[in-house]
């Protein structure tokens, strides 16, 4: 090969490789940028009175079209203290109700401002599972995390916008007290020491949300009359929405379904 | 031709670009083991100094840089089982461990493989440090003393990188700096075994000059780097900073690299067992590994995207694959050693116009 030819392949090959490098540098700084966001919000305003006479609710059941996927085995064996039932909840379905969707209003409060609820939302590790799978808690109330297991667990929510932590719990510690400061929906929180135990907290600004039940159903009550969009979110199955308008102390059904993936 | 250009100090080929250069490669090559420099035509760099730097082969100190080769291959190994268990923060503090430096914890689920690489890695630590303090009082080789040095310099930056990785929750430069810098010590380990080795102190290097352009050294030293973004891109893949296709595409330019430098390697100095034996070493391991890519590839990407947790095809062949991964970065790291002791490069002399005619000088 004579000196232009090897010049010529050199260069490529470098030219190829800082390429490859560069591809992976891009990605880091948007990782960098979604785990920037750690500050606490402003203090919120007066909650907006809402009349208790008109308030209506929003309700129905979310079904799975298909067949539905196996559940997942789980293998618990690498730690004796883990005793639970040993199928994954990725997608909980049963005679086709589709369980742990989160349902929310996602627009048309407009600039509604609400009383954050006082009493904590219990997160229990039992059977070194998460109960419940999915959790809907609004921006600021408190989750009370416990460990129910023989064994230490450790919690590790990894968020896009919150801050992100890691705290151990050894059995029979007491209970964490945690907040999330910023809406976001399908926030993921995993164990690392149990690879398998996942589970979703959504943190939303409003109270109007549910999850969906083993039968699939969920209500909203207390909502002002109004035209909103009803968001359903999955964490495998993605969102859905719809468009709907309640009239005051209407009982409105929403169904939904969604589709294997 | 009448008067024939025979320059009166060197030959028109020398070693290394300058006459600088070329008596500080004849030290370093020829000064320790006594190697005819007559066949260049230079002048004799043996003199009283450099043969009073001679060394003699220590075994116990040789051996124990093996033991330390040996125990960082097993170190990277309990290192890559941590990121295929998904383990890394199953111990959310460091440098304690659930607040304690000395108590074991229960070694279940993910702190068996966390804390069994943090006890593994502080095993290393202290091999290195006393295979430098060893090496500084019984080696003779200053250059060598310096390298147990920078080995105890590495291996601390490594445990710090390990200690941000869980303090900063897995960021992916990180992780995979710290990735990347274990298998860096891990060449650094297999150097030092070599260099203390019987065969490097007591051997009589074969030379054999290499005319080929670009020059098999040349060829081993973009290997070690074209296998180190391969490293780095492995690893910003394994620890989510960046998809999968510009490791598996880049795999495509470490392969024809790797081939080129073992078959040139090959062709060319198949009579020296020094270059021969790594370069063989390196297909094979290149071979094994685009195997074991393809299979971790397989269980992790194509068929373990959704699985609710790490199973044992996906935890196997991605660790293996790591493994021989380390392996391939060393042997490359040794083949480049081998070739510049075995092969020195030949420079044309770049004279001016004057000095290269005598007659005219």
């Amino acid at each position: 090969m004579n000196r232009k030819n090897w010049i010529t392949v050199s260069v490529s090959v470098l030219a190829l490789s800082a390429l490859l490098a560069l591809g992976a540098c891009s990605k880091k700084e948007n990782t960098e940028q979604s785990s920037n966001a750690t500050e606490q919000p402003a203090a919120a305003p007066a909650a907006t009175p809402i009349d208790p006479a008109t308030v209506a609710t929003v309700s129905g059941t979310v079904k799975f079209d298909g067949t539905a996927p196996k559940p997942a085995k789980i293998d618990m064996s690498q730690d004796p203290g883990c005793k639970g039932t040993n199928e994954a909840e990725a997608v909980d379905v049963s005679g086709g109700d589709l369980a742990n969707v989160f349902v929310y209003v996602k627009d048309g409060l407009g600039n509604r401002t609400f009383d954050v609820p006082k009493d904590a939302v219990v997160l229990d590790q039992s059977g070194c599972k998460y109960h419940p799978h999915v959790l809907g808690v609004m921006a600021g109330q408190t989750v009370q995390i416990k460990n129910d297991d023989p064994t230490t667990h450790n919690i590790h929510p990894t968020p896009k916008d919150n801050r992100e932590w890691n705290e151990s719990q050894p059995p029979s510690s007491p209970a964490l007290e945690k907040t999330f400061a910023r809406e976001e929906i399908m926030l993921p929180v995993k164990c690392n020491q149990h690879p398998w135990m996942k589970m979703y907290i959504n943190v939303v600004k409003s109270p109007f949300f549910a999850v969906t039940d083993k039968s699939g159903k969920y209500e909203i009550k207390g909502l002002p009359p109004g035209d909103y969009t009803i968001a359903f979110v999955h964490e495998k199955l993605g969102e859905q929405d719809q468009k709907v308008t309640v009239a005051p102390k209407e009982t409105k059904t929403v169904d939904q379904s969604f589709k294997a993936m | 031709m009448g008067g024939q250009l025979r320059p009166p100090a060197y030959s028109a080929k020398i070693p290394r670009w300058s006459e600088q250069t070329a008596l500080l490669w004849s030290a370093l090559t020829f000064g320790i083991m006594g190697k005819e420099p007559d066949r260049f035509n230079l002048p004799d760099p043996r003199g009283p100094t450099l043969k009073s730097i001679a060394t003699t082969y220590n075994r116990g100190l040789h051996r124990f840089a093996v033991v330390l080769a040996c125990w960082t291959f097993l170190l990277i190994i309990a290192g890559a089982l941590v990121t295929s268990n998904d383990a890394g923060l199953s111990v959310p503090d460091w440098p304690t461990s659930f607040g304690s430096l000395y108590k074991i914890p229960r070694l279940v689920g993910g702190v068996k493989f966390e804390h069994t690489h943090r006890m593994i890695a502080q095993g290393a630590g202290l091999l290195t440090i006393i295979l430098a303090i060893w090496t500084w009082r019984a080696e003779k080789r200053r250059w060598l003393r310096y390298l147990g040095i920078a080995a105890v310099v590495m291996v601390i930056v490594q445990g710090v990188l390990g200690g941000l990785t869980v303090k900063l929750f897995l960021p992916p430069p990180v992780s995979s700096a710290h990735a990347a810098l274990a298998q860096t010590f891990f060449c650094l380990a297999v150097a030092i075994a070599v260099f203390t080795g019987q065969k490097w102190i007591e051997e009589q290097p074969r030379i054999e000059f290499d005319q080929r352009r670009p020059s098999l050294f040349t060829l081993t030293l973009l290997s070690i780097f074209v296998l180190y973004v391969q490293l780095i891109l492995g690893a910003m893949f394994r620890h989510h900073g960046m998809s999968w296709w510009p490791h598996v595409v880049h795999a495509v330019v470490v392969s024809f690299v790797l081939a080129w430098t073992a078959i040139r390697a090959l062709t060319a100095y198949p009579n020296v067992e020094a270059i021969r034996r790594p370069a063989i070493l390196m297909i094979a391991l290149l071979i094994g590994q685009l195997c074991l890519g393809f299979t971790a590839f397989l269980t992790r990407v194509a068929w373990g995207r959704d699985a609710v947790q790490p199973e044992l095809p996906m935890v196997a062949s991605t660790v293996a694959h790591v493994a021989v991964g380390a392996l391939l970065l060393a042997t490359a790291v040794i083949l480049a050693i081998q070739t510049w002791r075995h092969v020195p490069v030949a420079f044309e002399e770049r004279l001016p116009q004057a000095q290269r005619n005598p007659t005219t000088a």
